[in-house]
């Protein structure tokens, strides 16, 4: 028997939501991990720890990227986006708003995944027709929902961002 | 506003928290604990013969290791069988750790805790397990033959062997003008929440107390099964549910090996201590079910009528079963659905395999029971030549039939008696809604395009709110805030939005002051749990029960200072005021106030019950012999039996005719739950429960080989229907209440996935020309179902097909 070999720590600096932060982490750590359990931000979830689910869905450059397969080391050159800076339960962004009007969640294990998803997209599409609504959110897991009220939201939030802009 | 808000479709209370990231799952709690990881049997069946950790003992960061020898008193011995049954004669049940056999691949047989799961799971890694290789059973055929056993003191690998008949179904089908025989099966599948289980448990020493939290369906349970095995008094265990990822019924058998060992880790370490089930233990190592092999022998007269109904069926329980035969007694007496046939016998045989267990999935046992009665009414159709509605319409029990009791025993070991419904108002909805009576010209249309379509239904009945029993607890606080409690569960049902709706109504006060606290039992230590469609039915009731005793407290104080009778008082806006002179009035704060007598002010509204601030009455005593200090109310709701809920789902699908692919063109749903608490939630549910469906009828199945491997353990491989693969799904409900219950609701939960793979095997026989009698179907099932039928060894059906005219348009955004 030998003695234990401490894993070795890197010092990485990663960018969330707008904040750097500093943190000693092993090279595996896992972006996923690292946002929950390093940062306490556990809006991110984690479904099938293999990038099929959707649920870990964050944003890397605005680009939704599946953070579980993501190492945090590798985090450090980009702006990291999760969940909990799309808005807050009292000053909620249009797609979560979305979601609460259209009935588009129940567990809300697999909701934060497709909120941030659904940003991205409608950055690129402000204006989907239904078809491409469904098409968009198609790359992320819900069991709960059926996702014709996920539709309706995308839709819905579409709209609200549109009234948005017009109100400014 | 207040006495509208039951049967409004208000916003959820839940869904801020959310949406934004502040959810509270297992995981996101407890970032101090340490973890745990599992070594898991690789092997389908076999015996251990030694487990070497040398190796593992120099990761840096491990805990600890443990095997099952080294797990004291009734942490060792087999984890408890939950619902014991007379039939189920040879009940199995698993040891938290293996001892010295496995009988399924992900069986736990050493616990490892370190400082983070990825340590925990290099030392997983490094231990080494041996051995001795047993054959394993796989498929019921397999276990049906018996030739080799999964547990050796288990005869015929048959755990259960249950009969049931009702009228003397031999001489009914000796008269019977005509018969028919089916063979049927369907696969496995599974609950497969987003989130897996989880297990959270802090140990305070100081005091002797274990807090516990699991992703479960049922605190109170798991509370009392881990006391129970730790030898704790109850008194110093809680637990609670945090917000729970799914559960669709896996989260409610309990308590699983981890449910144990993660308690009793965290005492014995004095630390905390957390395992977050991954996506392989969940397939591998929580449970399955729907695995059914079934015949049907029907006999019936030259109208349709049913005269005898004959029923077979061998079910797959997996290697243990810790929740019993809820399963196929369910399948057995809910297969009848909205028929009553002449005479009804039903035997199941319930076997071991060696994979994983099974348990509940949403349906549980119904989805299979609807299958064996739809594919067999569609059956005699067929052989008629008649229309499959007017089938279905001969058969059903009408509402004057109402309440009917069909001479069997329910899973709740009561009566299977429905308390209402009205079938064929909801068949007349059914085909408005889907143009059953236009669909030959859409067909016709569909065909001379060169496409194949077809049209398909089934029909089914659901006993829902099964008992014992659930409470409500309500305290008003001085504030006018209105807690809540309920001991049973929620896993995205909105039970936070429709408990506070039931209270705002029966109270009168603002949704916005209540405040809905579940499965906690800090709150409410007696509780059930969640399944059965059971949550609205039984907390619901409980809770509205509790609600007109806070109430009637609240109008006799009121009543008392303001110097009138209780009868002429009403609750607006959580303001009690006299009816018709609304200036005299008081708040429920004030009223919560007064109900408390104080000796000490805490804030300016609690000096008005100190006791030199009013006219006491110096002759009584402060708080009345027979009552109590505080606004709050507790009640129970404990039924004499379930209720029976029932809906009717059509569905028009389109084969492709080179590549037999499937595709669901559009799926109608009619469903009859009573009263609507909350039309948008329940709608959610059909949703939800149509999708869970589709994929059970069209994509997912459980692979596992002749050895037991589970091949298609990830999300990966086991195909769970994202948005492209589940149909937009159109609904209409009837609203038949129950006279069961005060507030005439039945359950909605499990509804909307229980008749879609008879629906979708209807539809594809509809449109290809020959039976469908085994679900799930692929492509290349139904490809080679075409070559069979081509080369005259599968069956043509008999009638005409009943062809018909255009389904409008699917639409997302009406």
């Amino acid at each position: 028997m030998s003695e234990p070999v401490a894993e070795e720590l890197l010092d990485v600096t990663i960018t969330v939501n707008g904040v750097p932060h500093h943190a000693r982490v092993p090279a595996r750590r896992l972006l996923s991990d690292f946002l929950r359990h390093d940062l306490g931000l556990t809006g991110t979830h984690v479904g099938c720890e293999h990038g099929v689910c959707g649920a870990c869905t964050v944003l890397v450059d605005d680009e939704p990227m599946r953070s579980c397969l993501m190492f945090a080391v590798t985090a450090q050159a980009h702006r990291i986006t999760t969940v909990e800076g799309l808005g807050t339960i009292d000053a909620m962004r249009p797609v979560q708003r979305a979601f609460t009007e259209c009935h588009g969640l129940q567990c809300g294990f697999c909701t934060p995944g497709f909120v941030t998803t659904i940003t991205a997209y409608l950055e690129e599409n402000p204006d989907p027709t239904a078809e491409e609504a469904r098409e968009a959110i198609s790359g992320n897991l819900c069991r709960c929902t059926g996702y014709q009220n996920i539709v309706k939201s995308v839709l819905r939030a579409a709209e609200l961002r549109r009234k948005e802009a017009n109100d400014q | 506003m207040t006495t509208s808000m039951f049967g409004a479709p208000v916003a959820r209370r839940e869904d801020p928290r959310l949406v934004t990231g502040n959810g509270r799952f297992l995981d996101d709690l407890g970032h101090d604990a340490l973890a745990a990881a599992f070594v898991r049997s690789p092997h389908a069946h076999a015996r251990i013969v030694d487990i070497d950790v040398t190796d593992a003992l120099d990761v840096d960061g491990l805990v600890g290791i443990w095997t099952h020898e080294d797990l004291p008193g009734r942490v060792g011995e087999p984890l408890p069988l939950l619902i014991p049954h007379p039939t189920l004669t040879h009940g199995r049940t698993a040891y938290a750790l293996a001892k010295d056999e496995v009988n399924h691949v992900g069986e736990p047989i050493v616990l490892v805790i370190a400082r983070d799961r990825y340590v925990a799971e290099d030392v997983a890694q490094l231990i080494r397990v041996e051995y001795d290789f047993l054959t394993p059973v796989v498929g019921i055929e397999m276990a049906r033959d018996a030739t080799d056993l999964v547990h050796d003191d288990v005869p015929d690998n048959v755990s259960a062997h249950m009969f049931q008949e009702v009228g003397d179904v031999d001489a009914a089908m000796a008269a019977a003008p005509r018969t028919l025989e089916l063979d049927l099966s369907i696969e496995r599948s599974a609950c497969m929440p987003m989130e897996g289980k989880g297990v959270y448990a802090r140990w305070d020493d100081e005091n002797g107390e274990l807090r516990l939290y699991s992703s479960t369906q049922t605190s109170t349970g798991v509370r009392a099964a881990v006391a129970a095995k730790l030898d704790l008094p109850l008194a110093k265990v809680e637990c609670i549910a945090p917000d729970v990822g799914g559960g669709f019924g896996v989260k409610i058998n309990h308590p699983w090996p981890e449910e144990v060992l993660i308690p009793w880790a965290a005492r014995l370490l004095d630390q905390p201590v957390k395992w977050v089930e991954d996506r392989r233990e969940h397939f591998t190592s929580s449970a399955h079910e729907r695995g059914q092999l079934q015949t049907v022998k029907v006999g019936f007269d030259d109208e349709g009528r049913i005269l005898a109904l004959d029923v077979k069926l061998w079910h797959d329980n997996g290697a243990y079963t810790p929740y019993g035969i809820i399963v196929p007694i369910i399948t057995s007496t809910q297969l009848l659905g909205p028929y009553k046939p002449g005479a009804y016998r039903v035997e199941f045989w319930s076997l071991y395999t060696n994979t994983v267990l099974v348990t509940p999935y949403r349906g549980a046992g119904r989805p299979q029971g609807c299958f064996a009665m739809e594919r067999t009414v569609d059956a005699i159709a067929d052989e008629l030549g008649l229309d499959r509605t007017e089938v279905r319409s001969r058969n059903f029990i009408l509402p004057s039939e109402m309440p009917y009791d069909h001479g069997l025993l329910f899973q709740d070991g009561r009566p299977l008696r429905y308390d209402s419904g009205d079938f064929p108002a909801s068949l007349d909805k059914l085909k408005a809604l889907v143009g059953w009576d236009d669909f030959a010209a859409y067909r016709a249309e569909a065909e001379a395009a060169g496409r194949k379509v077809g049209l398909g239904i089934g029909c089914y009945v659901e006993g829902t709110g099964v008992g014992p029993y659930e409470g409500g607890h309500i305290q008003v606080e001085t504030s006018g805030r209105v807690n809540v409690s309920t001991g049973l569960t929620s896993q995205g049902q909105g039970h936070e939005t429709v408990f506070a709706q039931i209270v705002a109504n029966e109270l009168g006060v603002p949704i916005e002051d209540v405040h809905v606290t579940t499965g906690d039992t800090r709150r409410m230590p007696y509780a059930v749990g969640t399944f059965a469609s059971r949550a609205a039915v039984m907390s619901g009731n409980a809770i509205a029960l509790a609600a007109r005793t806070v109430r009637a407290k609240a109008l006799r104080i009121a009543a008392d200072a303001l110097e009138v009778s209780a009868d002429d008082l009403e609750i607006v806006d959580g303001d009690i005021r006299v009816k018709g002179a609304p200036g005299t009035h008081m708040s429920l704060g004030t009223v919560s106030v007064m109900s408390n007598p104080l000796r000490y002010a805490f804030d300016e509204a609690a000096k008005a019950a100190t006791q030199f601030a009013g006219s006491n009455d110096p002759s009584k005593p402060p708080v009345a012999d027979d009552d109590e200090p505080g606004l709050e109310g507790k009640d129970f709701y404990s039924p004499t039996q379930a209720t029976f809920a029932n809906g009717m789902h059509a569905a028009i699908v389109e084969t492709d005719p080179v590549t037999a692919e499937i595709r669901i063109l559009r799926y109608c749903v009619v469903h009859d739950c009573g009263p609507m608490i909350n039309p948008m939630i329940v709608e959610g549910q059909v949703h939800g429960g149509v999708a869970q469906g589709v994929g059970g009828a069209l994509y997912e199945r459980m692979v596992y080989d002749e050895s037991g491997q589970l091949l298609n353990a990830s999300f990966m491989d086991f195909l769970m229907p994202y948005a492209s693969e589940v149909p937009v799904i159109e609904t209409d409900h009837l609203e038949t209440p129950s006279p069961l219950n005060p507030l005439g609701i039945k359950g909605a939960g499990e509804a909307g996935c229980i008749p879609v793979s008879a629906v979708i095997a209807s539809a594809i026989e509809d449109a290809e020309g020959f039976p469908i009698r085994s679900m799930p179907i692929s492509p290349v099932e139904l490809w080679e179902l075409r070559q069979r039928h081509a080369a005259g060894d599968w069956p043509s059906l008999r009638r005409p097909r009943h062809t018909s005219s255009s389904p409008t348009d699917t639409q997302e955004d009406r």
